[in-house]
């Protein structure tokens, strides 16, 4: 009696418990003004989320128990908490919040703000503004260098790679890249960072101690023209060997050999394909399909799509971790 | 006591940081004739700074990006009066500013650009839409940022087709720029397989566009004058004078669309137009002008900016060093259209997506999908390389 019942709790408690390596992602759908919860074991949406106007920018907290998602026409950055799955608080921004960085503690958050030209970095605990940082026309690319010291904004109408010293939030340098620069990435080491330039149609590798362009990663698929190569999105494993970079209407995303920084192939996913996230463990890289309204699943170590999402209207941002 | 004095002050003077140099001074001349064209609707009448403010927006960015490169952006604005020289104007204007974007008359324009010649000003056409002005009147010293009547007419045709409104009842007005959108319109039908199953003249007889009982005149006149037409799928009105083409929609005698200078019209920018990022342009230029950004203010804004991006991309303002990376490989400017915009290197062309809207909305963006080129699908609209009649010098 004792070990059936014994037996049976324990098969209770096998059935809910949940295994290691779940993960759940979360999209931001700019369209449907919802962000979608993906379970990473099924494969399947377990939950969508209703959030403020035109969800774009997505990223976990360090301690995986908040999602900050940046709803551009709300001006704001909303905060949605993953126990409960809806959206609890909101952090001031300034207007037209679209991409942001938390820092390294996940205590300071830098918000570019596409329309008045603007960084905003925000105190996450206290929920108050902390100051503003003059960039570019339209900033929106953003990335906190591995030592915490630099913070890269892009900004798409001046079309520069601003680097800002994050102790004295001044801009320390602006590096020219090709147009309408979206998305900046440091490799772990602090030895590159990478802009795309979703207009121009290439990756500008920066050297960050000499803050200039160092190479151009160029993209050339048979059949297409070249204006149809837009690259926005871009994510690097962590020993910093193998890059992937969405290349929007191109409806690809490139594989790119991040040392000799040659494109070794391209997979085809689905419609103007814009940002990706790794799971925790880099077994899979997720990328959302904008047009298509759908997240495609790629096995890093294969090289391979083995999976389509179907998500909200305009997929836009994605985020991953183990809640 | 003055000793010390003076070695505090010369300490000051060593302590104090570097000061930068002095920026380098890029001006822009705006040239264009005074007096606002007439419209049929009330809703359309352009602001007296059409255009210009679109330059001014220009002048704004390229100087939060110059910032950064110490190099700093000005605007200066000649309206002409009526029958003042524009040869004179513009060589006045060129004695101050290198580069000038230009809203003239084909005509005046051609008069300009032959003024400046040998002076290394350079000319951006923001206004004009005539192919003879890339073709047979084409100048080395004018880019043409305005689209042409060919593209325009074009990327409309690519759209009907697709849409498989293939049968044109086609109305032209009796002025002559009406003639040559016609003429353009006509030979887009020939490219893409369109037909055109009946041609009328809409004669303008004069009269004012604004009159106490217009209304029921014109819903009198127009489904009248539309009566026993052969099986048609779309009308397709040419009348680039606005006489008559805003009065057609809904009074057709057929329940027909209407397409052309009404109903679905081609443009090269709409104050509706918010896809890939366009919607920041619209804020910015709202928050600056308090009006809506017509398709002229988006053809000054872009010659601006190209100005802009050159001189961002060469580290310079001299004229000759903007106008040979302009013209040179390397150019391509991104202005919320989706793809990079770059120059055709026969006659200094800007390629470009066109828009097609009906007044609240853009209905679609040419080139069509399914519409192929060799080199990019942008030259399917307008005239194409090989039947340039223009030879650069």
């Amino acid at each position: 009696m004792w070990r059936h019942c014994l037996l049976s709790g324990m098969a209770v408690w096998l059935a809910t418990a949940t295994p290691a390596a779940a993960f759940v992602a979360y999209v931001s759908n700019e369209k449907s003004n919802t962000v979608t919860v993906i379970d990473t074991d099924s494969w399947t949406v377990t939950k969508t989320i209703k959030v403020g106007q035109r969800p774009r920018g997505i990223e976990f907290t360090r301690d995986s128990k908040f999602v900050f998602v940046a709803v551009g026409d709300d001006d704001s950055i909303q905060v949605i908490d993953v126990a409960k799955q809806e959206v609890v608080d909101t952090l001031p921004s300034g207007p037209d919040p679209e991409l942001f960085a938390l820092d390294a503690d996940g205590k300071i958050l830098y918000v570019a703000n596409e329309n008045d030209n603007t960084v905003t970095i925000i105190d996450v605990e206290k929920r108050t503004r902390l100051g503003e940082i003059q960039v570019g026309v339209e900033p929106e690319g953003m990335a906190i260098s591995p030592d915490g010291k630099i913070l890269i904004n892009t900004s798409e109408t001046t079309n520069m790679a601003h680097f800002i010293d994050t102790t004295t939030r001044q801009i320390v340098a602006n590096v020219l890249v090709d147009a309408r620069p979206r998305f900046a990435e440091f490799k772990r080491d602090n030895s590159e960072v990478w802009v795309s330039s979703e207009i121009g149609g290439t990756v500008s590798v920066i050297d960050p101690a000499k803050r200039a362009v160092t190479d151009k990663i160029t993209f050339n698929i048979p059949g297409l023209r070249s204006e149809a190569i837009q690259p926005v999105g871009i994510g690097m494993t962590k020993d910093g060997k193998t890059a992937f970079v969405a290349l929007g209407p191109a409806n690809r995303v490139a594989v790119v050999d991040a040392a000799s920084h040659k494109v070794t192939k391209y997979l085809l996913v689905g419609q103007r394909v814009w940002h990706m996230a790794f799971t925790p463990d880099e077994k899979y890289l997720m990328v959302t399909n904008g047009v298509s309204n759908d997240v495609s699943v790629i096995d890093v170590a294969a090289q391979k799509v083995i999976k389509t999402i179907q998500v909200g209207e305009l997929p836009w941002g994605i985020t991953i971790a183990q809640p | 006591m003055i000793r010390w004095l003076v070695a505090a002050v010369c300490f000051c003077i060593a302590a104090s940081p570097v000061l930068a140099a002095d920026p380098i001074e890029i001006g822009i001349g705006y040239l264009a004739r005074a007096g606002v064209k007439p419209k049929l609707s009330l809703v359309e009448l352009p602001a007296e700074n059409d255009g210009l403010a679109g330059a001014r927006l220009a002048i704004e960015d390229n100087n939060t990006t110059g910032k950064f490169l110490n190099q700093h952006f000005t605007l200066e604005e000649v309206r002409l009066k009526d029958n003042e020289d524009v040869a004179k104007a513009a060589a006045t204007l060129a004695e101050r500013t290198g580069f000038i974007i230009a809203d003239l008359p084909a005509d005046d324009l051609l008069k300009a650009a032959d003024a400046l010649r040998g002076r290394g000003t350079l000319l951006l056409n923001a206004g004009a839409i005539d192919d003879r002005l890339r073709e047979q009147d084409c100048r080395s010293n004018v880019i043409h940022v305005a689209p042409t009547r060919s593209m325009l007419a074009d990327a409309l045709a690519q759209y009907l087709v697709w849409k498989q409104w293939k049968r044109w009842l086609f109305v032209v007005g009796s002025h002559d720029q009406d003639k040559l959108y016609a003429d353009a319109l006509r030979r887009a039908a020939t490219r893409f397989g369109a037909k055109i199953v009946q041609e009328r003249i809409f004669e303008d007889t004069g009269g004012a566009r604004r009159t106490d009982s217009g209304v029921t005149l014109i819903q009198r006149q127009m489904p009248v004058f539309t009566q026993q037409a052969p099986a048609y799928d779309v009308l397709v009105a040419a009348d680039e004078s606005e006489v008559f083409a805003a009065y057609l929609p809904y009074r057709t005698w057929d329940p027909r669309p209407v397409a052309g200078s009404a109903g679905l019209v081609a443009t090269s920018w709409h104050a509706a137009q918010d896809q890939w990022g366009a919607i920041q342009m619209q804020n910015r230029f709202a928050k600056l002008n308090s009006r809506h950004m017509t398709a002229l203010d988006m053809q000054a804004w872009t010659a601006a900016r190209m100005i802009g991006e050159a001189a961002s991309r060469t580290k310079s303002g001299d004229p000759k060093a903007v106008a040979d990376f302009l013209k040179g490989p390397d150019f391509s400017i991104a202005a919320f259209k989706g793809r990079r915009l770059t120059l055709r290197d026969w006659n200094l062309q800007l390629r470009q997506p066109i828009l097609l809207v009906d007044g609240r909305m853009v209905v679609s963006v040419s080139p069509q999908e399914g519409f192929l080129h060799q080199v990019s699908e942008l030259d399917t609209l307008g005239v194409d390389r090989p039947e340039t009649k223009c030879r650069l010098q």
